[in-house]
Formats: structure tokens, sequence, C-alpha cells
């Protein structure tokens, strides 16, 4: 993985999540804004697909379990699609933090790859 | 504004904890089959606690979707009430013999590894559960949003 792109994924993630938890907090309803955070980080995460594929040709291989990485991935992959659908089925404050929670959690999961790619001990 | 007699959805703030659940279920469904397919001889006990974990929150997920069903409604209970006493059960087991989990599992020292919200989830599960009956009581639709 490349780490200044890792960074920015995160930051997206955690900046979108949090947003979103506020501004479903805060009483508002899913907005271009809200679901604008989700499709932008959903962008990042194809992304993150090619260069998990891409970056192992080009001399940067991960050091930890490639199947780990991919489950994270992959798992990263369809939560906001999947987040923003369960939101859009009942548009009330409420799916606002839903979406929100699913680009925290996605935040955690592509750090979570980074360590995995890097760090990984054994 | 809904009409009293629908059959009771999952709404609301109950929709967050369907995708707590859901993001849990993704979480130790993944971690569980790393841990199986690459090195299960390495810690047996643990990885099948985690594998039971993973089902448990894939269950509870489903359970919670489609709660208004009474018998989803009941498998909701046990699926929950399961996992309340899986994380009470193995985080206790964890601190006491830490020499059978030589890898962590989800439950593991009450969740610490996801922030203990494993811990927390259960009693929120509960209280959902209990806050919200099936269609057993005309006219109890769920409360609109809090102000």
């Amino acid at each position: 993985m490349i780490l200044w792109f890792t960074i920015v994924t995160v930051v997206v993630a955690a900046v979108g999540g949090v947003l979103c938890v506020v501004l479903g907090l805060a009483g508002r309803r899913p907005s271009d804004l809200s679901v604008g955070a989700l499709a932008l980080l959903e962008l990042l995460l194809i992304a993150q697909v090619v260069v998990g594929i891409v970056a192992p040709l080009t001399g940067n291989p991960p050091s930890g379990s490639l199947l780990e990485f991919w489950v994270y991935l992959v798992s990263a992959v369809l939560l906001p699609p999947a987040g923003a659908i369960w939101a859009l089925l009942e548009r009330s404050r409420w799916s606002t933090v839903v979406m929100g929670v699913a680009a925290l959690a996605v935040a955690v999961m592509v750090w979570r790859m980074h360590v995995i790619w890097t760090v990984q001990q054994a | 504004m809904s009409t009293a007699a629908q059959p009771r959805r999952m709404t609301g703030i109950g929709r967050v904890l369907v995708i707590v659940y859901a993001v849990l279920a993704l979480g130790a469904t993944g971690r569980s089959l790393v841990q199986i397919v690459e090195r299960f001889s390495h810690a047996p006990l643990a990885f099948t606690l985690s594998a039971v974990s993973a089902l448990v929150y894939i269950l509870a997920t489903l359970a919670l979707i489609f709660s208004a069903s009474r018998a989803w409604y009941r498998i909701a209970w046990v699926a929950i009430s399961f996992e309340l006493i899986g994380v009470l059960a193995i985080g206790t087991l964890s601190l006491v013999r830490p020499d059978l989990f030589p890898e962590p599992t989800v439950w593991s020292f009450y969740g610490i590894g996801y922030v203990f919200v494993p811990l927390a989830l259960p009693f929120l599960g509960l209280w959902w559960l209990v806050a919200h009956r099936p269609a057993t009581v005309p006219g109890g639709e769920a409360a609109p949003a809090t102000p």
C-alpha cells in the first residue's frame, strides 16, 4: 500500500464518518453532502483495490498475510454502499448516523490493512 | 405519521444498531475466516470461538432486521442473549486462562480489540428488543425520532 494514499483514505473516512454522525445527531436527513462523502470514500476504496493488485507487481509486496489484507479490503469496499442502501431505505436522521458508522468502520479497517501490509510480525 | 396497524419495521435508531451489528458480523467473520484458513491448529479453541461469535453476530443482525416477525424476534432474543453470555464468559476466561487464547477472539478481554463495543452491544440489543416487541400491543407504534 502507499502510505500517503492510505492516510488520505483514512482521513476521508474518519472526517466523513464524524461529519455524518454529527449531521445525523443534529437531525439532518441524508443529503448530497453526507451521501457524497460516502461516494468519495467508495471511490478511494476502489482505487485501493487497484493499488492492492498493482503494488506487489511493482516491488511493494505486503509483509503480512495477503488473505487477511484482502478480507479487510473486500469488507471495506462493501461497507459504504451497504450502509448507504440500508440508510436510504428509510430517510431519517438515523440514516445519516448509519452512514457515519459505516464510514468510521472503514477508517479503522483501512488503517488495519496498512498495518497488515507494512508491519506485520511473524 | 404511519398507521399503527402497520407491522413494526426496523426503524429509527434501531437501524443504527443493525449497522453496528453488521459491521461486527463482517469483522468477526473476516477475522475467523483468516484464522481458520491460515492457522487453525495454532489455537483451535480460540478460533472455533471466533467462528461461533461470527455466526452469532450474523444471526443477530438478520434477526434484528426481521424482528417485526415474531419468530425472528425470538431468534433475536436467543442470539443476543448468547452473545451477552459469550462476551462475559470468554472475556472472563481470557483473563483467567490466557493460555487458552494465544490469539485474540472478538470476545477476548470483553472485546478490548473492538473498543469494548462487543460488551456494550448485547445490552443495547436487549434493550431494543424489550422496547420494541412485535405487534402484540396494537397501537404501540415506534416512537418518532427523539427531539
